[in-house]
């Protein structure tokens, strides 16, 4: 099985920075892939029901998933503000994708093969044009796993520089989280590296209107890409930027702040984020996530000058916001804690100066 | 609270129905690695008693964050030349690895109490098993719940930590030293910690492990604190403890990791 799935990835994945791939070499009409397991369940209502929500197999019957149109040829499902559960599967992102004259470019594939699958569905039910990328916009399991749908000849993964190793570091844990946690069984070739890696930025021509890709430092998480479309100016964020949903930081915390900075200053109309509305006004969309970030810096600060260990940080700050956010309990304090632990390296002012730590290599 | 019990029953039914494993919500909290093996590869025959009189720990039920779960380890009596704690051993039982990590402590340490960060990878008890001077063993254990956010447990900035690779920061709850009395000191240690765990078949990138295993931190050259760890250490291994100055001294550090890396740093403490 892994050999197989092995000869499947191209041998050398390409590297490119601000390098405009051709459209020419890549499209193929996308063809359902065979279900080769898929569970009877049939006589019992309580599953028909939740047939859809079970993600058992792939599905070249897939029902098209729920999308709107934010722009002309700019298609997004809208997720909801759930934890990953047995029930969602973890499909609760903004997923979606971009149609031009010759190709389409997904942008995240869901929670589970079956949403992908959906997924596949909707945009077969929209255009005629093949899929020709499946854009990555960072390593979390409920933008990736449904990666597979949309493995067929002619289609590219692109992602981050980083997004590779962060998946094969990842895959153990989510591959058993999946198990116990959300009832999906999941397996390597769930993960589906990036054919195309993207060191700074890229641009891929759908045709008739371009995306350009920026991969970011460490933020969110150590593999964010942003997606902006020139046409309708829409700016894709996954999820550097949350709405409504409590911003989660599994990268860093000042790092995020400063791409927020960095992000302000891109000349777009409107922006899809990752958790919350399909889209939103730029750049008065980042207001209450900024906000966070600021205030929880600040909040972890004071309570490092105050001397206070992570553990009473992470049961007394920042819960002056509780109220603008949803899912505040289950990130709020995870967030207390990995901003502490990069805080504390920050400069000390009133500690003793040590002396020099010395090093020797082995 | 009624349209919750229904969501659970409705989920349990539906896993039930579909043939899935229920996987940790069946699970319990599990006690059988421990007995099975666990107990005996590390202690082999001798008895351990949970006479809850020696140490106490404490870890939030819920791993917010499975790469940066705090830990902390307490004694319920001081370190005295007629009692005091040698050693504490730490084990999580479903982790990879379940030796998490091992603490000396001295007569010196006046307290044999540990705060740290560590990697929780799955639902498991974690436990503390101290041996006092005398060799008998006092086992403290809580149950931790994983949680089920999209954060692993590599922890993920270490880029960050590999920059700052090898710097160390002592911090004092005071400014200034009590002499004759517990101190309480924070020991930052910056090391990616890396775990080397990964699947190598999705990246050709792999990683090697490389880790902190020896921490010996000395107060004008006794020992007070003394430490072997693993994998389960999170990123920029941090440690609280105790030591009692006598008088103004030097604490010293000094840090090995498995790939054979030695750090030291020092530091002047006055009273």
């Amino acid at each position: 099985m892994v050999l197989f799935w092995i000869a499947l990835i191209p041998p050398g994945t390409e590297n490119a920075s601000s390098t405009p791939l051709s459209i020419f070499d890549t499209p193929t009409p996308m063809s359902p892939i065979p279900t080769p397991r898929r569970r009877s369940l049939k006589g019992l209502s309580l599953c028909v029901v939740s047939l859809g929500m079970l993600g058992l197999s792939s599905n070249p019957l897939a029902e098209p998933l729920a999308i709107k149109a934010v722009a002309d040829g700019v298609y997004v499902h809208q997720g909801r503000h759930l934890l990953p559960n047995p029930e969602n599967h973890g499909e609760i992102a903004n997923i979606g994708f971009i149609v031009g004259n010759h190709c389409v470019a997904v942008i995240d594939t869901g929670g589970s093969q079956a949403q992908g699958e959906s997924l596949k569905a909707a945009v077969k039910a929209t255009t005629e044009v093949p899929v020709c990328y499946v854009i990555n916009t960072h390593v979390h399991p409920d933008h990736i796993e449904g990666n597979r749908a949309f493995k067929l000849p002619g289609v590219k993964f692109v992602g981050h520089y980083r997004l590779a190793a962060a998946m094969a570091q990842r895959a153990p844990y989510y591959i058993n989280q999946a198990r116990d946690l959300l009832g999906l069984t999941l397996g390597p070739d769930d993960f589906i590296p990036p054919d195309v890696e993207v060191r700074e930025s890229l641009d891929l021509d759908l045709g008739g209107r371009k995306l350009h890709l920026v991969a970011y430092p460490t933020a969110h998480t150590d593999n964010d890409l942003s997606v902006f479309e020139s046409q309708s100016k829409t700016l894709w964020l996954g999820d550097l930027l949350f709405m409504g949903h409590l911003p989660v930081i599994d990268g860093s915390l000042l790092g995020w702040l400063k791409v927020i900075t960095q992000l302000q200053s891109i000349p777009a109309d409107r922006v899809v984020p990752g958790h919350g509305p399909i889209t939103a006004l730029w750049p008065l969309a980042l207001t209450g996530e900024k906000r966070y970030l600021e205030g929880l810096a600040e909040d972890i600060r004071a309570a490092l000058k105050a001397n206070k260990t992570i553990e009473q940080a992470m049961n007394e700050i920042g819960h002056r916001q509780r109220a603008d956010w949803q899912l505040f309990d289950d990130f709020h304090q995870r967030n207390i804690a990995s901003g502490f632990a990069e805080l504390e390296w920050e400069d000390p002012s009133p500690e003793p100066a040590m002396k020099n730590p010395g090093r020797s290599d082995p | 609270m009624k349209t919750l019990i229904v969501r659970i029953l409705l989920t349990f039914t539906l896993l039930h129905l579909s043939g899935f494993p229920l996987g940790a919500m069946a699970e319990g909290e599990d006690e059988t690695q421990w007995t099975s093996h666990l107990k005996h590869q590390f202690f082999g025959d001798r008895p351990i008693s949970e006479d809850q009189m020696t140490i106490e720990i404490t870890a939030p039920y819920r791993a917010e964050d499975p790469a940066l779960v705090p830990i902390q380890i307490t004694s319920k009596f001081p370190q005295t030349e007629a009692q005091f704690i040698k050693k504490v051993t730490v084990i999580i039982d479903h982790n990879p690895t379940p030796f998490s990590a091992s603490f000396e402590f001295t007569r010196e340490s006046g307290k044999a109490d540990i705060a740290t960060r560590m990697r929780v990878n799955a639902y498991s008890y974690i436990r503390a098993i101290a041996e006092t001077n005398e060799g008998t063993l006092h086992m403290a254990k809580t149950f931790i719940k994983a949680s089920g956010g999209c954060s692993a447990p590599i922890g993920t900035d270490s880029e960050a930590a590999k920059a700052r690779f090898g710097k160390m920061k002592f911090k004092f709850d005071q400014e200034k030293l009590s002499l004759g009395s517990a101190n309480a000191v924070q020991l930052l240690i910056s090391h990616p910690n890396i775990t080397g765990m990964q699947m190598d078949q999705i990246s050709r990138m792999t990683q090697p492990a490389e880790y902190v295993t020896d921490v010996r931190v000395t107060f004008d050259g006794n020992p007070i604190m003394t430490v072997k760890g693993d994998i389960a250490l999170s990123t920029d291994p941090n440690f609280r403890f105790y030591f009692v100055p006598g008088q103004a001294g030097e604490l010293k550090v000094d840090i090995k990791d498995n790939l054979g890396h030695q750090f030291s740093a020092n530091q002047s403490v006055n009273p």
